[in-house]
């Protein structure tokens, strides 16, 4: 009967640390209004059915219960939401304990909520993972739900299960279960060693693209996963390239000899929007994703046409122009009619992204110092998230409720990719192999 | 007043650097002058030899500079880049067969995609008075780096001024 005191010491030690304070990134606290992120949750291991070999990463049924309750722990702890304690601070559970929860056991400890789940191999390899939430208060299950995963892919198990517990207690949308393309960088300022590189959404699965003989910048993600739009000085000049995943070729998306920059996706794929300089000025056109077909210009301003975002429905798009002098933020009918400045409120504003919830559009706010902000679609209530030296080029999670972005440090020019939710409270830096630029979250998969 | 000011002070300034480069090496300067040009391969006195007519070195050794700097968000030929232009028109006009490359780059306060097309913008802006000067305009090509080449690589308003620039270079 130790055990229970042994673990409530435990939990103490947990809570007397703040949040997220391994990040070193923290600013503002860590608490919010909003009471679910206070919740405690107790994620203990997932006991194997039977513990035996895997082809995943973890190699048996048994270590990988264990992983999986860390990466829902990680999930959950590093957006700053609720407050998870994770199977290295709790007692292991019994495999029939997942659909029957000892509430005795995790009531003392304090935790309000607790996740049980369960992994199962089946003779062909693939893992069968089980995910139950159950509020400890009311003694009742709250929702459940079960993952057929090739071992290959054993991580999206437990973002499919984090995204479970924090859209029944948020109400928002998921958004673990994602992917990033960013660039990497190293070397010195004057010349940077610049690669196309993609990761999940919690820095997993880390894969570079690109072998960095030449520059790639601003890559975007295909909906579907299956490509990146990118820019490449492959031949010598700054131009868009689609390239492929699964085949690992590229196309030009267009074949003029003139440069393109700022690729941009329709939200169903169908289009990608790109920005061409013919004599020094640059205007937006639409292209079809799948390759052929006649580009459309969609600006003709004598300024710098560039950087279009699709709003969710892919009725309109934003975009920055300086035909006013300076960049400002657009916006326009799909087909290129009806644009019209948005952004009011001084300084320059540049990159802007339409949220995938489609109430907001991020930016880059240039006014001395480049910071991250949103605003509505027309233009109002415009805040800044960040505060730094340089912050540029805002991404939005798929349930657009975190944007990621990237900060440059002054002198040393060496660049690294962060995270700021909507309140700008919860910012933290996110771990790459090397320093990193042009982050693109992609959407939540299916 | 200012020029004039600056003409008085001016060698009582490289006195006291001379001094300085013999003795305290730890006070160097905050920052420094803009350089002329970034290689100085033939700013040495003409050997009988000289570097080979039509070649880089031969083209900078006959323009004025390679590099026409601009002002903040702004891509206009000012009347010092039309004299560095006008040279290197000179040149262009003696060797009608070569062919140049013309890079335009920005400084790091701004943001990446609209820096390549600003950087597209004054490489053109320099081909344009070019070409007004009488180059063909077959003969200059643009490239933008954008904010990703700086020339100086401090965070301060002498290396953005450095590196807001069009450098013409030859394709050999």
């Amino acid at each position: 009967m130790k055990t229970p005191a042994i673990i409530a010491s435990a939990l103490l030690a947990f809570a007397s640390q703040p949040v997220l304070a391994q990040d070193g990134g923290l600013v503002g606290s860590v608490s919010d209004e909003s009471e679910w992120q206070d919740l405690g949750i107790a994620i203990p291991a997932f006991p194997a059915q039977a513990d035996v070999a895997t082809a995943a990463a973890p190699k048996t049924t048994g270590a990988l219960g264990v992983e999986l309750a860390r990466i829902i722990t990680a999930d959950l702890k590093n957006n700053g939401l609720f407050r998870p304690v994770g199977p290295d601070a709790l007692p292991r559970i019994a495999f029939a304990e997942a659909t029957n929860p000892q509430f005795g056991r995790w009531k003392p400890l304090g935790s309000e909520m607790l996740v049980h789940g369960f992994v199962r191999a089946a003779p062909d390899g693939q893992l069968t993972v089980g995910c139950y939430l159950y509020d400890v208060q009311l003694q009742s299950e709250l929702v459940r739900e079960g993952y057929v995963v090739s071992p290959s892919d054993w991580r999206r198990a437990a973002h499919k299960c984090a995204d479970l517990i924090y859209s029944r207690l948020s109400g928002e949308d998921p958004f673990f279960d994602s992917r990033i393309a960013y660039i990497a960088e190293t070397g010195p300022k004057g010349n940077r060693r610049k690669r196309l590189a993609i990761m999940d959404s919690d820095g997993a699965n880390h894969t570079f693209i690109t072998s960095g003989s030449s520059p790639a910048l601003t890559p975007r993600y295909s909906p579907d996963y299956s490509k990146i739009a990118y820019l490449s000085y492959n031949d010598g000049n700054p131009r868009i390239y689609v390239y492929d995943i699964s085949s690992r070729r590229q196309v030009l998306i267009t074949q003029s000899s003139n440069p393109t920059f700022a690729p941009r996706w329709s939200p169903d794929g169908k289009w990608i929007l790109y920005s061409m300089a013919s004599a020094g000025n640059t205007d937006i056109y639409r292209v079809s994703s799948a390759g052929g077909g006649t580009p459309v210009k969609l600006t003709s301003s004598p300024g710098i046409d560039i950087g279009g975002s699709y709003s969710p429905d892919g009725r309109r798009i934003v975009f920055e122009s300086d035909r006013s002098g300076s960049q400002q933020i657009y916006v326009m009918d799909a087909d290129g009619s009806n644009q019209k400045r948005v952004s009011f409120f001084g300084g320059r504003a540049a990159t802007p992204e339409w949220s995938p919830r489609g109430d907001q559009i991020a930016f880059t706010h240039i006014a001395g110092d480049l910071r991250v902000a949103v605003m509505s679609p027309g233009g109002g209530n415009m805040r800044h998230l960040t505060n730094a030296w340089q912050d540029e080029a805002p991404t939005w999670s798929p349930n657009g409720r975190i944007i990621q972005f990237f900060r440059t440090e002054r002198n040393t020019g060496k660049t690294s990719l962060w995270q700021v939710d909507l309140t700008g409270r919860h910012l933290r830096k996110l771990d790459t192999p090397e320093d990193a630029s042009d982050p693109s979250w992609g959407p939540v998969r299916p | 007043m200012s020029i004039l000011r600056t003409r008085m002070v001016a060698p009582i300034a490289l006195i006291a650097a001379g001094s300085l480069a013999l003795g305290a090496c730890k006070t160097t300067p905050k920052e420094l002058p803009p350089e002329p040009t970034p290689t100085p391969v033939a700013t040495a006195t003409p050997t009988p030899t000289g570097p080979v007519p039509g070649s880089q070195a031969h083209f900078l050794a006959n323009v004025s500079s390679d590099t026409v700097y601009f002002d903040t968000d702004q891509y206009n030929i000012d009347s010092a880049d039309m004299a560095t232009l006008q040279s290197q028109a000179q040149w262009l006009m003696q060797f009608p067969a070569k062919r140049v490359t013309i890079e335009g780059h920005c400084d790091e306060r701004g943001t990446r995609e609209y820096n390549l097309a600003l950087g597209e913008r004054r490489a053109n802006a320099a081909k344009n008075y070019l070409v007004s000067l009488g180059v063909d305009a077959s003969r200059i090509s643009t490239l933008s780096y954008g904010k990703e080449r700086p020339a100086a690589l401090g965070s301060d308003e002498s290396s953005w001024a450095q590196n807001r620039r069009a450098v013409t270079v030859t394709i050999q």
